[in-house]
């Protein structure tokens, strides 16, 4: 690279390399943000990432699952059910999610990611089930997680009227952040949002309000971070750039994320593990690469289309077959 | 192994916050801030209120004798009952605020509990109020020689009387905007208006039909309009009147604000906090 970032520099002044210090070096040292850089990654979870539950149904047993599983993932869920009248968004969905783990929560549209990320927020009481988050059971004790958790979505709107230090402050205020002027500055420095702190939140390009969003999901410093759709209605170099950031993040703080999208690549490049959402089913799992070899196929596009018009057999039915 | 987050469950467990309720109130803030027609807007419609009744206060004056006896009793009455429409409006208003910013899922993700927005919807009404009628009673005097204040000390009672109904109705409208969506905004001005003839702004409470005045005496307005009444017509304070005033109100702020937060958790049954918007 020659020092410049190509978007948002004009001449030699590159507000960008200035104000992200951490991306900013890396790429003007010429590093491939793709990858994680130093600091070596957090040590890997001595559990799979996605763990799949049996299948069960009498609700004493799913407490009796949750608080085993519980101590071990960042998020455990057990026998999960939505039902709202007579469409069931949610069918009896039982996972867990390591901590320090990114792991994408695909499926079509319809599917019920967004229902279980709902879930998970405490957005959405479920039908019936058990959420565990952080250790904490989300339907007694949600408040003791929401302080540690955090979310971005393009779908859940900031106040547009408020500038984007007012929305930091007041969510900052929300979320009880100590020193919330420093970490207001900071975070506008990583994610380049300081020559546009004044300007009201409405006013933004779809870019600079994900970067807004994404900065307002970090202000609390999460242990969890719930991402929908994160480079949604994103150019191509905005997305790489939210990508990289990202795994950077999650690399220096071992912070735990679960995101749902669309985009296969970006799953590829970010996530260690994949759970394949369909009709309010989980009907596949297993690591990026995993899935593309057990599909016979070249990417996660493929993999994803073949589980969505259920065209194999799923790799956790064949695993369990072949045991 | 995974522990709760200790330092957030140290702070998520304490309850009440008053950090997170003023994190709601500078949201609402900044945005009155911003927006200096809005400002005006709220001082605006009390005044000209004022103004219209001190015109009729003229003309009666000298055409009623029942007015003649309290020149101030309908500029009186039409501030008095601006607090509670303001009241009312404060309450509504600042929720539907969240709902038109489809910011409501951002609200309850975050650590804010619900009885902690009720706080701050409360406060933000309570100074929304104060920036309404504040500027129309202090003209009334000049324009009108009619000074609210002139009622003395029970002014306080019934302001807090007819502020405190207005949040009561203002959060039942809120709740049911949030359960039936934006469509049902208009309860906002409806409910409210729906209550004025029963709450004997301008005239006793015994004009009404006979059937009708239990369900007036039902209402704390009531109890506030014929205590202003007996202060201005017989320079009398009727203690009496104001303790059951109070009395109901407590009932309604109870009921409102139980309805409320059973909405609040209704709406995460049914997926309303992830459905709002335009």
């Amino acid at each position: 690279m020659n020092g410049t970032c190509g978007r948002w520099c004009a001449g030699g002044a590159c507000t960008r390399q200035r104000l992200t210090v951490t991306i900013g070096q890396a790429r003007q040292a010429g590093e491939d943000l793709s990858r994680p850089a130093t600091p070596p990654p957090p040590p890997r979870p001595t559990v799979p990432a996605v763990v799949f539950l049996p299948p069960r149904r009498r609700f004493t047993d799913v407490a009796a699952v949750t608080a085993q599983s519980a101590s071990l993932a960042a998020i455990a869920v057990a026998h999960l059910v939505k039902r709202f009248e007579t469409v069931t968004a949610v069918d009896d969905v039982s996972f867990q999610v390591a901590s320090g783990s990114t792991t994408a929560l695909l499926g079509g549209n319809g599917a019920g990611k967004t229902t279980t990320i709902s879930i998970l927020l405490g957005l959405l009481t479920p039908t019936s089930g058990a959420v565990t988050v952080l250790g904490c059971d989300m339907l007694r004790h949600r408040y003791r997680a929401l302080g540690a958790m955090n979310f971005s979505s393009p779908y859940v709107d900031l106040p547009r009227r408020l500038s984007v230090v007012e929305n930091l402050t007041v969510y900052g205020q929300l979320y009880g952040v100590r020193d919330l002027r420093r970490r207001i500055a900071e975070l506008a420095r990583e994610l380049d949002l300081e020559g546009f702190l004044r300007r009201p939140t409405g006013s933004l390009s779809a870019g600079q309000r994900t970067r807004v969003t994404l900065a307002k999901a970090l202000l609390n410093r999460p242990r969890l971070l719930l991402l929908d759709e994160p480079t949604a209605s994103l150019d191509p170099d905005t997305g790489d750039w939210v990508r990289s950031y990202l795994e950077r993040w999650r690399t220096e703080t071992g912070a735990t994320i679960l995101l749902a999208s669309h985009n296969m690549a970006e799953v590829e490049r970010l996530c260690d593990r994949v759970l394949m959402m369909r009709s309010g089913r989980i009907v596949d799992q297993g690591s990026p690469r995993e899935l593309i070899e057990h599909y016979g196929r070249q990417t996660m596009e493929e993999v994803f289309l073949d589980i969505a018009r259920s065209q194999s057999q799923p790799f956790v039915a064949a695993e369990e077959n072949r045991r | 192994m995974i522990e709760p987050p200790v330092e957030s469950a140290r702070r998520g467990e304490r309850g009440f916050c008053w950090r997170r309720v003023s994190g709601i109130l500078l949201r609402h803030l900044y945005v009155l801030r911003r927006s200096w027609p809005r400002l005006l807007e709220l001082a605006y419609w009390p005044t000209v209120q004022m103004v219209l009744w001190g015109f009729v206060t003229l003309f009666f004056v000298q055409h009623s004798s029942w007015v003649a006896q309290a020149a101030g009793v309908l500029i009186s009455a039409v501030l008095l009952w601006d607090i509670l429409f303001r009241a009312n409006l404060g309450v509504s208003v600042t929720f539907m605020e969240e709902m038109w910013a489809r910011n409501l899922a951002q609200l309850f993700a975050s650590p804010l509990r619900p009885y902690e927005l009720v706080v701050a919807l409360m406060l933000m009404s309570l100074i929304r109020t104060v920036i309404s009628v504040t500027p129309a009673m202090l003209l009334s005097l000049p324009l009108f020689g009619v000074s609210v204040f002139a009622i003395g000390l029970p002014l306080a009672a019934f302001f807090a009387n007819l502020l405190i109904f207005g949040w009561s109705i203002g959060l039942l409208v809120s709740a049911l905007v949030l359960r039936f969506g934006l469509g049902a905004e208009s309860l906002a001005w409806v409910a409210i208006f729906a209550i004025a003839p029963l709450s004997g702004v301008y005239y006793p409470i015994a004009i009404l039909p006979v059937w009708l005045q239990p369900i007036a005496w039902a209402l704390p307005p009531a109890w506030v309009f014929e205590g202003m009444r007996a202060v201005l017509f017989s320079n009398e304070t009727r203690l009496d009147m104001l303790a059951i005033g109070a009395g109901l109100n407590l009932l309604y702020m109870a009921g409102s604000t139980g309805f409320f937060l059973w909405t609040c958790e209704i709406a995460r049954v049914r997926g309303l906090l992830v459905q709002q918007g335009e």
